[in-house]
């Protein structure tokens, strides 16, 4: 996976302020005219609008797991219990920050895998933690964010025959 | 820039009841549709949760403002969390964060969200740019 194209936009920004609850003015250019528009810390999370096959967006055209008239929309073969496909929980996001993320930077984001580790989990069951680092570099190929997410899903114990 | 010294804290109500439309914006924005964060009908039937919940990254990005608020919108220059416990909408939640170091112009932190019976919610560090 990687993102050849996230415009970061003043309009998305607002958006984003609005939705993380920020009322700081600098994100707000949008509406104000005020420039430059800084992105607020989080704002590179956004990329996953930007990529063509994030699998937490619905694709025109395609079944979706979230509820229709069913309560889900992908029927799974097999038992298991679980997520339909919510693809395990988050457990850390970390970013460090290169130089200031504005609007009318034009990003790209290269993923590399990063980490795969196990623990046992409180009540039973394996937790498998997975890492994963974006790098965020702008039109001159400079990089400007780094973000490193770990995932976590639970394994489940096969039940034995007593 | 600010100035700042080993102990300073900052902390910051970032709501008091948090709504299901705020999640539903939140996904809007981020493009983090998972319907573990806006289906009810799946999560309740299919995931086995006792209701939707809030992305833990709509809780990162409301506690980064209570360092921005006091850095400067371009004043971080990491910031990272861990996810300890979800947040269900009717939390309130308050965020804190607290300089554990200052060297060179720079400050680190240790930021904590709790939720409205104390529990922490995210817990993490960050670095700032400081005078």
């Amino acid at each position: 996976m990687s993102i050849d194209r996230f415009p970061v936009e003043a309009g998305h920004i607002a958006l984003f302020a609005r939705a993380i609850g920020d009322p700081n003015p600098a994100y707000y250019g949008a509406l104000s005219g005020d420039e430059p528009v800084p992105a607020p810390p989080t704002f590179a999370q956004a990329s996953a609008q930007f990529d063509p096959d994030y699998f937490l967006r619905p694709k025109i055209g395609e079944p979706w797991f979230g509820s229709g008239r069913e309560a889900t929309g992908v029927k799974r073969s097999g038992g298991g219990g679980g997520g339909g496909g919510g693809g395990g929980l988050h457990a850390e996001q970390h970013f460090e920050y290169h130089r200031p993320l504005r609007a009318g930077d034009v990003l790209t984001g290269m993923v590399k895998p990063g980490n795969t580790w196990e623990k046992q989990g409180r009540r039973g069951g394996k937790l498998v933690f997975s890492e994963s680092v974006v790098e965020y570099r702008d039109q001159n190929g400079e990089l400007v964010v780094t973000a490193r997410g770990v995932g976590v899903r639970t394994e489940t114990v096969v039940q034995q025959e007593a | 820039m600010a100035s700042v010294n080993v102990g300073d804290q900052r902390s910051l109500v970032l709501t008091e009841d948090l709504t299901r439309t705020q999640i539903v914006q939140y996904a809007g924005a981020s493009g983090d549709y998972n319907p573990l964060h806006t289906d009810d009908k799946f999560t309740t039937e299919i995931a086995g949760y006792p209701g939707v919940f809030a992305h833990g990254m709509l809780t990162m990005g409301m506690t980064g403002r209570v360092l921005t608020d006091w850095f400067g919108a371009e004043g971080l220059l990491s910031y990272g969390v861990r996810f300890v416990k979800q947040v269900w909408p009717g939390d309130a939640l308050t965020a804190t964060a607290t300089v554990t170091a200052v060297t060179d112009g720079v400050a680190e932190l240790t930021v904590e969200t709790v939720n409205q019976a104390g529990e922490p919610v995210v817990t993490g560090t960050a670095k700032a740019k400081v005078d």
